[in-house]
Order: C-alpha cells, then sequence, then structure tokens
C-alpha cells in the first residue's frame, strides 16, 4: 500500500478525536473534561475538511470551539465545583453496567453500518467539492431551506429568553 | 481515497463514548458535555454522507443540530445555575427533586 497523505491524516485525526473522547470521560476535574472536548473538536473539525466541507468546518470551530466551550468553561469556573461525589469506589456495578451497555449500542452500531454500506459508494461524489463552499450553502440556505432557517432563528430566540428567565429567578 | 465505513466507524465510536460518558459520569456538566458529543458524532455522520451522496441536505441537517446544540447548551447550563443556586451542588444523584 502506498503512501496517502489523505489516509494518513484520516486515520492520525480519528485516532487522535477518539482517544481525546476517551480522555474526556475518564478526567475527573471537569475543566480537564472541557478542555479534552475542545481538542475533540477540533479534530472533528479536520475530518471535515478532508470530507470538503470547508464551510462546517469553520463554523465548527467558531460555534462549537467558540462559543459553545467558552460558555461551559465559564460556567464550570463560576461554580468552582469541587468533587464530593458519594461513588468514591472506582469500579461499582452501575459504572460497569454502563460500560457494557455502551459497547453493545457500538456492536449494534457498526454491525449496522459496515452490512449497510460496505461497497455502497465507491468513491466520495464528484460534487463533493463545489457542496462545501459558503456560497453553495447560503444559496441553499436561503431559497430551498429558508423555512428550516427561520425555525432555527426563533428557537435560538427560545432559548436566549429561557436562559435569562432560568438563571435569574429564585424558585424554590 | 478512504471509504465512507470508516468515517462512519468513527462516528459510532464517538458516540458510543458519548453515551457511556453519560452513563457513568455523575456530573451534570460533563454530562451536557457528552451530549454535545453525541451531536458532534452525528454531524460527522451527516456530513460524511452528504459528500458521498453528492447532497446539500446534509449540511444543512448539520446546520440545524448545530443551532439545536446550542440553544441546548444555553438553556441547559442556565439550568446548571439555578439548581447549584439551591442544592449548591451539580451531583445528579442529589438532585433529585422530581424523583418520588
Amino acid at each position: 500500500m502506498e503512501f496517502k497523505l489523505e489516509t494518513f491524516l484520516f486515520f492520525f485525526l480519528a485516532v487522535s478525536s477518539i482517544i481525546s473522547a476517551i480522555m474526556m470521560i475518564t478526567r475527573k476535574s471537569p475543566i480537564s473534561s472541557a478542555l479534552f472536548l475542545i481538542l475533540n473538536f477540533f479534530t472533528v473539525s479536520g475530518l471535515y475538511l478532508l470530507l470538503k466541507a470547508q464551510f462546517i468546518a469553520v463554523i465548527q470551530v467558531l460555534v462549537y470551539m467558540g462559543a459553545i466551550m467558552v460558555l461551559f468553561l465559564f460556567v464550570i469556573m463560576l461554580l468552582n465545583l469541587q468533587d464530593k461525589s458519594k461513588f468514591k469506589e472506582k469500579y461499582s456495578y452501575k459504572k460497569i453496567t454502563s460500560l457494557l451497555l455502551s459497547i453493545l449500542l457500538f456492536c449494534i452500531l457498526s454491525f449496522t453500518l459496515y452490512f449497510g454500506f460496505t461497497g455502497k459508494f465507491k468513491a466520495m461524489s464528484d460534487a463533493a467539492g463545489d457542496l462545501g463552499k459558503a456560497e453553495t450553502l447560503g444559496a441553499e440556505l436561503f431559497t430551498a431551506f429558508s423555512f428550516p432557517f427561520e425555525l432555527a432563528s426563533f428557537l435560538l430566540l427560545a432559548a436566549i429568553v429561557g436562559a435569562v428567565v432560568l438563571a435569574k429567578k429564585k424558585f424554590n | 481515497m478512504i471509504d465512507i465505513n470508516y468515517y462512519l466507524l468513527t462516528s459510532a465510536v464517538l458516540f458510543s463514548i458519548g453515551v457511556a460518558g453519560v452513563l457513568i459520569r455523575r456530573n451534570a456538566i460533563v454530562i451536557f458535555m457528552c451530549i454535545e458529543l453525541m451531536l458532534n458524532s452525528i454531524n460527522l455522520t451527516l456530513v460524511a454522507f452528504s459528500a458521498f451522496l453528492g447532497s446539500i441536505s446534509g449540511q444543512i441537517f448539520v446546520f440545524i443540530v448545530m443551532t439545536v446544540a446550542a440553544a441546548e447548551a444555553a438553556v441547559g447550563l442556565a439550568i446548571v445555575i439555578a439548581l447549584f443556586r439551591n442544592k449548591e451542588s451539580v451531583n445528579i444523584d442529589e438532585i433529585n427533586i422530581l424523583k418520588w
């Protein structure tokens, strides 16, 4: 098998995204979890670039890493959490059962993917290079998909109002 | 040329790790982060199908999913702050006021 940059990049990004996701769920401190999640988002945005979705990769960096993760880090630092968890034991039945359940879920997913899509697609579509451009996406977003676009803006408005009301009110 | 199966497999691994995180972790903020991880892995699936099918719909859907993720993060973190103000904790084993 000859050396190809794309293959190398794909395996590098995929493996580092999986490692950072595992690190994220195993770290004790929420801050390091958040930082590993940022690393994971970064590698996934690299995978978007390999799939020729440039605009999605850019807004992944801007929206997920720039906005959402800053919000998370802000809240974690605001609350000043200490780990006072009652479950001190490292391996409880609960944890082992949840681990087995997620492994089962992974087996089901990979089984379905393997038998569903092997050999269905020979190569990436020729149109893929144009699809990821902001121009194409914007044209579609404002013509064929204008109603979902407006709904999304309405959803964001509702989220802003809800967040303000929830964070302000003192309910008892 | 990388087959679509590899992208889908990566996405499945990330989704399963997210599910494991939601089930294992007890910290409400980390659970929210795991939900973000799951949404992100679904985005990867959608973009992969969009590129291999040559259709733009998948990338439009990623937009909508990102909007939902942003809205969910804002409202969820507001709920976490309100809970912390009342309970002095974000451990979901101690937040069981809806449980009877």
